[in-house]
């Protein structure tokens, strides 16, 4: 028999202003196993803490029920006094008579009825309550960061600087992501180049990381501490450690009519490629879907002309497997698709163009080398409109557009605007906004700048069509504050289109088991407390792939990754969470509805041999849990038709007694 | 007619909720009548929005509106500007009387000039 103690909190007024305290200590004296039971002003307190650890020891407590806030505020907190005390800090309940008693009711003899219901439940549970011990699982000081943009980058580099070996992963042929594209960037104007790639650098000589460009990951298994991994190189066609970056084969490659994704398509590449000059690694790739040699078996120049004999035809994609001791998702954005928004023309005209694709129209490294041109006829535009939040804050196009503000448009459509005044002062520039929203370190003023400085026409106002007519581009919108509708002959029309995760995020999701929202955003697991921390223990997030951003909060965001995974990796042991769920192999009849039901992954099945009653031994296959990965959620135990499935901590005759403590 | 019941009734006539409104001006920027109108379709929202219908109700822009649907197809707020406009003309013309139909109305009004769709539409829009 257990020998209770019953602490009820006041919470100040919190609490004993709708619950009668002293009461709810003297109703809960009467429960079965209650040997002591008080009351105290600040539980919490020092002085509160102090009191539980001498009631301990004077009464001979072995279990504790303590009736104050939610036992996500201070469930560790008494834990630890538990502990203090010599108790096991499993023998602690907490009844939450505030967040679900004292704060919902107003009146004195309705709350504290509750309030002892709600203890009692308490008491019954503890009655049945066992010690319980963490499992301590190693840990594996490697990281893996998957996506090798600027939030990558700086997440590696972190990590590496703290002395731990990370692998990047990267789809591309060159990590860099969406910042190697940029031309100057808000709101200090330094181009995006000069302090991405001595950052790229950076990667590629530290000692502490290595780069698998050019390849995904396919597989995740295990936990956190060690996670499994299975990372397939695709075939580039390139010996990697002998090719030089020379650039010989580029240039001699006959096949030269690919259309450039690096410029969006805006001019084209040969079929084997470096993406640019600064690419990291610097090695040449060949695009399977344009080599004539890959192909049809002829041509085979790249290799004739490569000094350093790294080109390969018969190179296969290859998969590595590499244990990790953590995980940070770093997958960053694109610019959603304009196919569907027929009002702006972006399929009718060439002259129509997004604003990454505008990026990369005043890049010196640029289709254009840097001159503002027309993409149709190669003209000097004169009259320019930008159009804001294409895309984003649209709640009736689910189908094309995007609910939420996409958070970077509004200064990266100013700076686009300024720049362009600033180097063209001929241009008529104009800017349709629905509102500015510039809340960050020196944003509003660097768009008052665009107004005031540079004679940018800010309208409030959307544009409602685009018609192309002969050279011009007819923009018809509406001029909300002047109370007109306009009808602009532009030259150039720029969409700030909304963005959205990368398209590989959700199977991402799935094989990390991490969680997402219904965009696709990854989740964060608690949005202001564990903003960098995914709610799947281990896998951390990093960037854009988690909601939009620019560079500073992307960097922001990156080091703080960083900062958690650096602190997992320098623990030896991790110590798991005890109240795991657990089968009872002789009631499982291995029907699987716990394994389909576990967001975690938790669960497998073997096939045990058991020795019956008629002495006869027979094969069955039984589910096992997985207690490093089992995050003890309980889906499984109420799933199990059975009844075998437990959770330790959370017992269903635990469960059952509060509810009989409840209802009696 | 009491102010609010008249917003509440044109609001449940229309099946439009101005309130999901984000005064982006999309839809007077696509409005091919714009010029014509004294109201334009943004206001329309706002107007019944606020209650402020009586201008609305004795304003031509009413049948400027070209019922062309632009508005509603570029809405991003999936707001339906053009429903409302429909729902205060509606108003407009109840108030001047002998507007709405019943089923025993339609035998008197079968004309073979008249196809069947027109009849289905106005007994649609003047039974609401
Ligand atoms: C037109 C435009 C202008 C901008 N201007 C500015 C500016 O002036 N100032 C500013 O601060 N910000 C600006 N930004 C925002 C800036 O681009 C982003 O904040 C930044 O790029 C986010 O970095 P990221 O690493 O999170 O994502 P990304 O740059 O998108 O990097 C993600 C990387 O992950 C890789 N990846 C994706 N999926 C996988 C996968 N499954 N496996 C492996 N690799 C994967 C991608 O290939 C990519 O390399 C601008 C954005 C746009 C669109
Ligand atoms: S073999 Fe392929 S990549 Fe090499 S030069 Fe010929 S077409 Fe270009
Ligand atoms: S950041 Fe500005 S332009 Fe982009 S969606 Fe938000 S409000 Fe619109
Ligand atoms: S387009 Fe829609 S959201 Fe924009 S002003 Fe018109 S009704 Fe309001
Ligand atoms: S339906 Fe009427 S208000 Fe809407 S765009 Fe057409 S003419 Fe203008």
């Amino acid at each position: 028999m257990q020998r209770i103690g019953v602490f009820v909190c006041w919470c100040g007024s919190n609490i004993a202003g709708t619950v009668d305290v002293v009461a709810v200590a003297e109703a809960l004296k009467k429960e079965p196993g209650v040997v002591f039971s008080t009351d105290y002003q600040y539980m919490c307190s020092q002085a509160g803490q102090d009191l539980i650890v001498s009631s301990v020891k004077e009464h001979n407590l072995t279990g504790l029920v303590i009736c104050s806030c939610s036992p996500r505020m201070h469930e560790a907190t008494f834990r630890k006094t538990a502990q203090v005390a010599g108790l096991n800090p499993y023998m602690v309940e907490i009844a939450n008579i505030r967040e679900q008693c004292s704060w919902v009711h107003k009146d004195m003899p309705i709350g504290t009825e509750k309030a002892i219901i709600l203890g009692k439940a308490a008491v019954a549970k503890v009655n049945l309550n066992a010690p319980l011990t963490p499992g301590e699982s190693p840990v594996t000081k490697r990281a893996l960061v998957i996506g090798g943009g600027i939030a990558g980058i700086q997440t590696a580099l972190d990590i590496a600087d703290a002395g731990f070996p990370v692998d990047i992963v990267e789809k591309k042929p060159t990590i860099g992501g969406k910042m190697a594209q940029l031309d100057k960037t808000f709101p200090t104007l330094d181009c995006a180049a000069c302090i991405l790639t001595p950052k790229m650098v950076d990667v590629a000589q530290h000692e502490n990381i290595r780069i698998f460009s050019y390849s995904e990951v396919t597989d995740v298994k295990g936990f956190i501490g060690n996670f499994d991994v299975t990372i397939k190189k695709n075939a580039r066609f390139v010996n990697e450690d002998i090719c030089t970056g020379c650039g010989d084969c580029v240039t001699k490659c006959p096949q030269k009519k690919v259309p450039n994704e690096f410029n969006l398509g805006m001019d084209n590449r040969s079929a084997i490629y470096i993406p640019f000059a600064q690419a990291v690694p610097k090695v040449a790739t060949i695009d399977p879907a344009h080599c004539t040699m890959l192909k049809t078996g002829k041509c085979g120049v790249c290799s004739k002309v490569c000094k350093a004999n790294a080109i390969d035809y018969t190179q296969k994609d290859e998969f590595i497997t590499e244990r990790y001791g953590a995980i940070v998702v770093a997958t960053g954005f694109d610019p959603i698709s304009m196919d569907k928004f027929d009002e702006f023309a972006y399929n009718q005209s060439k002259d129509v163009i997004t604003s990454l694709e505008f990026e990369r129209l005043t890049n010196a490294a640029g289709p254009t080398a840097g001159k503002l041109l027309r993409p149709s006829d190669g003209e000097h535009p004169h009259k320019i409109v930008f159009v804001q939040c294409v895309g984003s804050r649209c709640d009736s196009c689910a189908e094309k557009g995007k609910e939420y503000c996409s958070k970077i448009c509004c200064m990266y459509t100013a700076k686009h605007a300024m720049l362009t005044r600033d180097k063209y002062p001929d241009t008529e520039v104009y800017v349709f906004y629905i509102d500015v929203r510039t809340p960050g370190k020196n944003f509003d003023e660097f768009y008052r700048r665009a107004v005031e400085e540079y004679d940018v026409h800010y309208i409030k106002g959307m544009v409602g069509k685009i018609t192309p007519e002969g050279k011009k581009l007819m923009v018809r919108a509406s001029d909300l504050l002047d109370g007109k509708q306009l009808n602009i002959d532009a030259d150039l029309v720029v969409l700030a289109t909304a963005i959205e995760p990368d398209k590989s995020a959700r199977s991402l999701a799935t094989m990390l088991t991490a969680s997402m929202d219904t965009n696709d955003f990854f989740t964060e697991a608690h949005p202001k407390l564990r903003p960098v921390e995914s709610p799947t223990a281990g896998v951390f997030l990093s960037g854009t792939c988690q909601g939009p951003k620019d560079i500073p909060e992307t960097v922001s965001q990156a080091g703080a990754a960083a900062s958690k995974v650096i602190g997992l990796l320098a623990k030896d042991k991790l110590k798991g969470n005890p109240c795991v769920a657990s089968s009872d192999e002789l009631m499982c009849n291995g029907c699987s509805s716990c394994e389909k039901v576990c967001p975690y992954g938790a669960i497998t099945y073997e096939n045990k041999e058991f020795r019956m009653p008629d002495r006869t031994t027979r094969v069955r296959r039984v589910a096992s849990v997985n207690p490093a990965v089992c995050q003890g959620c309980g889906c499984c135990t109420v799933t199990c038709p059975s009844g075998a499935m437990d959770l330790r901590g959370f017992m269903n005759e635990q469960i059952m007694a509060e509810v009989d403590a409840i209802c009696k | 007619m009491n102010k609010k019941y008249l917003r509440e009734d044109i609001i449940r006539m229309s099946g439009v909720n101005p309130k999901k409104c984000m005064r982006c001006g999309k839809c007077s920027g696509t409005c091919p009548a714009y010029d014509e109108m004294e109201y334009h379709p943004h206001q329309f929202v706002s107007m019944v929005e606020s209650g402020d219908i009586e201008p609305l109700l004795e304003s031509d822009s009413l049948y400027r509106c070209l019922t062309c649907f632009a508005c509603v197809e570029r809405c991003p707020r999936g707001v339906e500007p053009a429903k409302l406009i429909e729902a205060v003309r509606l108003t407009a013309i109840r108030r001047q009387g002998a507007n709405r139909l019943t089923p025993n109305d339609i035998p008197a009004m079968l004309d073979d000039e008249i196809p069947q769709q027109a009849l289905v539409s106005a007994f649609r829009k003047y039974t609401k």
